[in-house]
């Protein structure tokens, strides 16, 4: 296992030799202390490693992450894993806004709560939340799940496309064209893979779904309050 | 003996002319605001109202095609590793993939890397015909991240965080159905045939303060190698410019009203934002205030139409610029050849800013695959490369004759102004005296 100080020696230096490391890497497990809450710590990683992260950090930890496996063993600024096409995020604290936007794929894994705005204009990306999140999450949302075992805030899934939302709680209020939809066993299956790939202790059968109703698809006047 | 009385003759109002009138039918009749592309249609001050001064006893000029005139540039040396250089300062503005066809941005690709220059992406991703064809290419960061993914980022030449553009700072982007194919949808994880929503902020930041920090992100992401620009729509440009500098960009791009759009309603084209010539010298002053001028480019743009805009965009202190809508004539948007067809759509060559419907006679901003096939991107790109070239002897041409041997040597005090209004927004003196609206230590 490679350690390194992030306090003594560097973003730079941590970013550049992870980028360094190839899809047949020896050094596989990477482990960083002292992070301080910095910002952007493991960007832009692209190799079959699993980084840990002893403590919590800054804005865009793990951002446009592929491949890689990085877990916070603290909580997380705005936009972790933001943009990620694949691998895996693990927050073990909470996450402040922005979590996950505009992802495209992977698996991004949150055990307390999330802020605001949570998996905005996601795109493929899976998110599954152990604890509540805030308004506006999913906002714009194109495609993949965003599961939330707790509750949700205000305006969820607000001119949302074509991503699943799931939330166990209560939902404050649905955002313009989200509806509540039925649960069918497709549904059932994906929330069960996702909460058990998450270590979510939760049943599939506790959750209701949300969708678009796709009435704002295409412009239309009696819908102008809602654009 | 005629015992006619004389009549009153009818007069049309200029509060509502015609077409004011056929507007308000229009979206009585529709229930939706009128959408369409290109920039602002209405007279503003422009470069037009400028003029230069040329050489005389004070000053002596160059030997036309005799004495070197440079036009070299080069974008990103504050803290990028690999800064971009270009051989000419006019560069290729942003239009996407799906606003415009794939053969249009091939050309694109092809005029700009003929000429020396840059071309750049738009909403909706880069495509590898895009980056094939050009060889140096911009990379836009846009508020909806479509097609945003990293493999492309480290393909760029460069980053171009967009913020806002010139026909509509402070909205988002718009690509109504018809020109949503498999292969648009696809790229921008869209169900086909939609009319596509962009946000009009970023998803993950907000403010300068966390700009700062997505910059840091992006560098870290390319391991401080691309230039990171910020592109800004002309509305307040000396504090735009000032943040996007204290965020850490290496190129600010500015962009005026009559900078081009795809689609945007037109209340927004023509109502909101600055003509590009009163963004200019706002902005350049924010980076002589921050002791950057030339170490931050400025790149501008909106209504760049010839050489004579180059060199004066210049003079006012830029160091490049960037054409969007002329690039798009020069492929051969509204081309009269086409007039029958511009007819047929219900308007006519030169007036043609349907873009987003699809239907683009030319081929060019359009998904239809029988009109796409009509521009050949080899010879477009040809058009394309001698109208930059063209451009460029242009700017030297005037260089020249202002006794300067680069184009980055052209000043303020090379122009002069030929209305209040020009020589207030440009700060640059009315003709024949050494008075402008505002200048300091006058008075008024």
């Amino acid at each position: 296992m490679q350690t390194y100080d992030l306090e003594a020696n560097g973003l730079r230096g941590l970013n550049s030799a992870l980028h360094a490391q190839s899809e047949t890497t020896n050094q596989t497990e990477w482990n960083i202390v002292n992070p301080k809450g910095s910002h952007a710590i493991a960007v832009g990683l692209n190799a079959p490693i699993e980084v840990t992260v002893n403590g919590s950090t800054g804005y865009y930890c793990a951002g446009m992450n592929q491949q890689a496996t990085v877990n916070v063993k603290g909580s997380v600024g705005p936009g972790v894993a933001e943009n990620m096409m694949s691998g895996t995020v693990v927050v073990e604290g909470d996450a402040s806004q922005y979590a996950g936007a505009t992802g495209h794929g992977g698996l991004l894994v949150i055990k307390g709560n999330a802020s605001s705005r949570c998996g905005i204009s996601m795109k493929g990306i899976d998110i599954v939340v152990h604890g509540n999140i805030g308004h506006m999450s999913a906002f714009m949302a194109q495609a993949g799940n965003l599961v939330v075992c707790g509750d949700a805030g205000d305006a969820l899934g607000d001119s949302l496309y074509e991503a699943r939302l799931f939330v166990r709680g209560s939902v404050k209020s649905l955002g313009a064209d989200c509806i509540e939809k039925e649960m069918r066993p497709e549904h059932i299956e994906i929330l069960k893979d996702l909460l058990e790939r998450a270590g979510a202790d939760a049943k599939p059968e506790e959750f209701k779904r949300y969708g678009s109703a796709r009435q704002l698809y295409n412009f239309d006047v009696d819908n102008a309050q809602s654009y | 003996m005629d015992n006619k009385i004389p009549q009153t003759m009818p007069i049309q109002s200029a509060t509502f002319s015609n077409p004011i009138n056929a507007e308000i039918r229009r979206a009585a009749a529709t229930g939706i605001y009128d959408i369409r592309g290109g920039g602002a249609k209405r007279r503003v001050p422009h470069f037009d109202d400028l003029l230069f001064l040329g050489a005389s006893v004070s000053r002596y000029p160059l030997e036309g095609y005799r004495e070197r005139c440079d036009t070299s540039v080069t974008l990103g040396t504050r803290f990028a590793k690999k800064p971009i250089k270009l051989d000419i300062p006019i560069t290729i503005a942003g239009m996407s993939f799906g606003a415009l066809s794939g053969p249009a941005k091939e050309a694109l690709g092809r005029g700009a890397s003929a000429a020396g220059t840059s071309t750049t992406t738009g909403d909706g991703g880069m495509t590898p015909e895009e980056r094939g064809h050009s060889n140096k290419l911009v990379y836009q960061y846009l508020p909806s991240r479509y097609g945003m993914n990293p493999n492309d980022l480290r393909k760029a030449d460069a980053i171009e965080i967009v913020v806002g553009q010139g026909a509509k700072p402070g909205g988002g982007g718009m690509l109504l159905g018809q020109k949503i194919s498999d292969r648009v949808a696809d790229m921008r994880t869209l169900p086909k045939g939609i009319d596509q929503r962009s946000a009009c902020r970023h998803p993950d930041w907000t403010g300068p303060d966390d700009l700062e920090i997505k910059i840091l992100e992006l560098r870290e992401i390319t391991n401080w190698e691309v230039p990171i620009y910020v592109k800004v729509g002309g509305t307040r440009p000396y504090f735009d410019t000032a943040l996007a500098v204290k965020a850490g960009a290496d190129v600010v791009v500015l962009d005026g009203m009559q900078g081009g759009t795809a689609a945007t309603q037109d209340v927004f084209i023509e109502h909101v934002g600055m003509p590009t010539l009163a963004c200019i010298r706002p902005a350049v002053q924010a980076l002589q205030d921050l002791g950057v001028h030339r170490e931050v480019q400025l790149v501008v743009s909106g209504g760049i139409r010839t050489g004579a805009d180059v060199a004066k965009a210049m003079a006012l202190g830029a160091d490049a610029v960037a054409i969007g809508t002329a690039a798009l004539i020069a492929l051969g948007d509204n081309d009269p050849k086409w007039e029958a067809e511009y007819q047929k759509l219900g308007t006519t060559t030169g007036a043609y800013d349907d873009w987003h419907e699809g239907k683009d006679p030319a081929g060019i901003t359009t998904q239809d695959p029988d009109l796409m096939a009509r521009l050949d991107p080899v010879e477009a790109g040809r058009r394309l490369r001698n109208y930059l070239k063209v451009m460029t002897l242009e700017a030297q041409t005037i260089a020249r004759a202002c006794g300067h041997n680069h184009l980055h040597n052209l000043e303020p005090e090379d122009l002069c102004a030929l209305t209040l209004e020009a020589a207030a927004m440009a700060k640059i003196p009315m003709a024949g005296t050494d008075w402008y609206p505002g200048k300091p230590g006058t008075g008024y």
